[in-house]
């Protein structure tokens, strides 16, 4: 009941947001927050089972860069689009995820095999470049002034506001329905013992791959909806290693066994790295002649700290470790650290 | 058909895989020192490319300007590197060696970021050469070897074959690679492990260095290198079997030869392609890594 009050209360506060005179550029900060919370939560979804990907920048950047592409060579809207470049980001899964499975590569195995997948997706992008723009990025094409349901584009923040937070908001009730669901359950059983779970029944590598599918398409969907906001996309933006370790980081800072975890890491280290710029600039600060300082590296130095910090102090991150704090530990999430 | 046999056979096709060899060593170079961190230790250094990185950029400054010959640069960048192989456990590894692997992998990888942003407010993000050359041995009118890729073939295979002695003939390489047989053991036969991890750690960074000294000389320093290297080394160690110094060896040709025979027939960004794809398909067929020995 309790718990329905501030469900209700969060909710018309984020509703009513764009009326009560947040300006254009915060509007903007919580559009991106509430779109990379959505990618981060779709890691989660299966990283909090001990399927540790590095490989989601590859899904992200096939959301994107298909829907795009489709666009402005074929002129399919994004209507179509959106969901092609979903389904194949879904192939591409059961691709690298089925022999993966079947085969037991678990762990770090497994992070650096889909490490090597984010890393062919970028080189496919990049050696392609007549076609894609290469490492330049690609931009999709304008489809008139405003707005246009056509293209899903707009000029106009606050509804694409909307449509962001629709989607972080269903990003949320999926991850619930998945810590709801028998699948949860199955995969607990698979991360703590593999064997164990096959011999008592659980299908292994069909929980596992039903779980990463669902994770790699919403990272993809994730990474069409950036495309179609910032309207740039680059293999650096949306691919790649980078992105692939910064979507597993900003959720182990988040928490990683709680539905708000992603979304708290999103929203910490995007506006860390906000604040840090606007605070610090990016101009050289000169101590002398010699030697200049320069102040765009501050964020990645800090962000990199605090992950090390974060790792060994506190591995269930904020949410998680906050929760501990509050309700007494054992609560939230398993015994087992990611 | 009559124009891709024309190409198998042409001079070019012999020099492409002759540099393939040599880029071999290059590769055999950078993943040596994380292969041995891995068994031993048993923790992936995600950050092994970004100390690196900062051996390079030593080199660089001494050299440049402080006018420093190379070699003493060089010498004193292996030094740097061995320091920081040292911290590097010291101040994070130490503090995870029982945590799961996934979470000492994540923290590298926070060091990855500390040490890129180090390097780029320290140094800035522009590109920065040596300016040292070795010049290139001339095979015949056409053929033209780098005498840089010839002497990181050479140092490569030289520290695999002196690690290679030192594990299996001295007394400390046989407490390395009992340690990393049993690591719950060894503390009860009476040996420091700490020690062993800490010496580890120091040969990986010092390995690190060398490979840096050998880096300055083809490639312009700056501070995101490591990205455009590192997830090839880690793959490479991974495909030889972790922690298998031969096996590793052996897979930095089979990836070199992969990355130039596809940038031959095609571009360099689908060799990469043809290696990843390869590397991709090995992990499903051997997943302990190809040149496991079968326990």
């Amino acid at each position: 009941m309790n718990n329905n009050i501030v469900i209700a209360a969060i909710g018309a506060i984020l509703l009513s947001l764009p009326f009560v005179g947040v300006d254009s550029y915060p509007l903007h900060l919580i559009i991106v927050i509430l779109i990379w919370s959505f990618a981060y939560t779709g890691w989660s979804i299966m990283g909090r089972f001990g399927l540790v990907s590095l490989g989601h920048g590859a899904f992200m950047a096939i959301g994107g860069y298909v829907t795009a592409l489709l666009w402005n060579n074929v002129g399919l809207t994004p209507w179509i689009g959106i969901p092609i470049a979903m389904a194949l980001s879904g192939v591409v899964a059961v691709i690298i995820g089925y022999p993966c499975f079947r085969f037991r590569i678990v762990g770090h195995y497994f992070a650096l095999v889909t490490l090597a997948l984010s890393e062919v997706v970028r080189q496919v992008i990049i050696a392609t470049r007549d076609t894609t723009g290469g490492s330049l990025g690609y931009t999709p094409e304008r489809h008139g002034e405003g707005w246009s349901i056509l293209a899903i584009q707009s000029d106009d923040r606050v509804a694409f506001y909307y449509i962001a937070l629709a989607v972080w908001a269903v990003g949320i009730v999926i991850w619930k329905a998945v810590d709801r669901s028998m699948a949860r359950y199955a995969l607990e059983a698979i991360w703590e013992d593999e064997d164990a779970s096959a011999a008592v029944g659980v299908r292994v590598t069909h929980e596992k791959l039903k779980v990463t599918v669902l994770s790699a398409v919403m990272t993809a969907f994730a990474g069409a909806m950036y495309c179609q906001y910032q309207m740039f996309i680059s293999p650096d933006t949306i691919g790649g290693v980078g992105i692939s370790l910064q979507i597993v980081f900003a959720v182990v800072v988040g928490g990683i066994y709680n539905a708000l975890g992603p979304t708290v890491g999103a929203v910490i280290t995007l506006l860390l790295a906000e604040v840090l710029r606007i605070g610090i600039g990016t101009e050289n600060i000169c101590i002398t002649d010699k030697i200049c300082l320069n102040a765009a590296g501050v964020p990645l130095l800090i962000y990199g700290v605090m992950l090390v910090m974060f790792i060994i102090f506190l591995p269930k991150g904020i949410v998680g470790g906050v929760l501990d704090r509050w309700r007494g530990p054992a609560q939230t999430g398993p015994s087992k650290q990611p | 058909m009559a124009e891709f046999t024309d190409a198998l056979f042409s001079i070019f096709f012999v020099e492409t895989l002759i540099n393939g060899l040599l880029l071999g060593g290059v590769l055999a170079l950078l993943s040596l020192g994380l292969n041995l961190v891995f068994g031993v230790v048993d923790v992936v250094w995600i950050c092994y490319a970004e100390i690196i990185m900062l051996g390079m950029y030593t080199i660089y400054f001494l050299h440049v300007d402080a006018g420093i010959p190379v070699i003493i640069a060089a010498g004193c960048g292996i030094a740097v590197t061995t320091i920081l192989g040292l911290l590097v456990h010291r101040i994070v590894i130490h503090y995870l060696l029982d945590a799961a692997p996934i979470n000492q992998l994540l923290a590298t990888g926070g060091l990855l970021f500390f040490l890129q942003g180090s390097a780029m407010v320290a140094f800035g993000i522009e590109f920065r050469n040596l300016g040292v050359s070795l010049g290139s041995l001339i095979v015949s009118e056409d053929i033209y070897l780098s005498w840089t890729r010839i002497l990181c073939f050479v140092l490569a295979a030289g520290s695999v074959g002196v690690l290679y002695v030192f594990l299996s003939r001295s007394y400390l390489g046989a407490a390395i690679r009992a340690i990393s047989q049993d690591r719950e053991i060894m503390p009860l036969m009476g040996v420091d492990t700490k020690k062993l991890y800490l010496l580890t750690s120091a040969i990986g960074g010092a390995l690190a260095g060398l490979a840096a000294a050998l880096l300055a000389l083809q490639y312009d320093v700056h501070p995101f290198i490591g990205l455009s290297f590192g997830p090839i080394t880690f793959m490479i160690c991974v495909m030889g079997g972790l922690g298998n110094m031969v096996g590793g060896f052996l897979a930095a040709f089979i990836f070199s030869e992969l990355i130039t025979i596809g940038g031959y027939f095609a571009d360099l960004e689908w060799g990469y392609v043809l290696a990843f794809v390869v590397f991709i398909a090995t992990m499903f067929v051997r997943p302990e890594g190809l040149f496991a020995r079968k326990s």
